[in-house]
């Protein structure tokens, strides 16, 4: 299993800010990861999730689309960060 | 990363004054403080801000911003440093950010104190929103911040 969290305003567009769910093969890319996540929950996820800006982390750091996923990753889905 | 660097992501209000002391106390070496702190404003973008509410990653965002003190301190001589991050909901006014660092000069204070809050805008994870008379509204993020960290890659 993984963990896929979302922030912000991803978390609002997709209305959910957590997932528990099994990888579906492996090794698996974070590009094939999201397909998979578009392909199992809504196809209108697929705009919001496979834009430009949006960052990625892996395990609290971040990753592009090349990265393989592992077993009991933390993926996090978020859009440019504003703090400060 | 040393003792002397901390950092803590809380919803209460922080005093400046007792952190610089507290830098101050770590070390007799300390010779220079330099320190930013962040407010909150109360017009962004043309528009009145009535309540800003920060959102963050819990985690990510304490390891993000101690990877940036631990850069700062492989390029500067520094003796301590500590960043403080407000979340939760905030007023025009309120105080939102500290960063502290200390060292032997100010010149090394200075640089890294611009260069942990510039890093700190660009890469630690928190998202603002604001609420206007028009409603709520995600800040986004601002080219300039990324130039700022731009300039520390030469």
């Amino acid at each position: 299993m993984v963990t896929v969290l979302f922030f912000a305003r991803i978390r609002e567009q997709l209305g959910v800010d957590r997932l528990s769910m099994a990888l579906p093969y492996q090794p698996i890319s974070l590009s094939q990861f999201k397909q998979h996540l578009v392909d199992s929950h809504n196809p209108d996820w697929s705009n919001i999730l496979m834009a430009d800006n949006v960052i990625k982390a892996v395990n609290q750091d971040v990753v592009d689309d090349n990265h393989s996923l592992t077993e009991g990753d933390e993926i996090a889905f978020f859009p440019p960060v504003t703090g400060g | 990363m040393s003792a002397n660097f901390s950092v803590s992501v809380q919803q209460q209000d922080f005093d400046v004054s007792a952190e610089l002391a507290l830098l101050r106390q770590q070390s007799h070496e300390v010779g220079a403080i330099a320190n930013f702190v962040g407010v909150v404003r109360d017009i962004n973008d043309d528009q009145k801000v009535a309540t800003l509410e920060l959102e963050h990653y819990p985690g990510m965002t304490e390891k993000s911003i101690s990877d940036i003190m631990a850069q700062a301190t492989e390029r500067w001589q520094l003796l301590g440093g500590r960043v403080i991050h407000r979340i939760g909901k905030l007023a025009p006014g309120d105080q939102i950010v500290l960063v502290a660092v200390s060292s032997q000069h100010r010149g090394e204070a200075f640089a890294a104190c611009e260069f942990i809050m510039d890093y700190l805008k660009t890469r630690a994870p928190f998202w603002k929103k604001e609420l206007t008379p028009d409603g709520e509204r995600w800040v986004d993020a601002r080219d300039s911040d990324h130039c700022a960290a731009d300039r520390w890659r030469e």
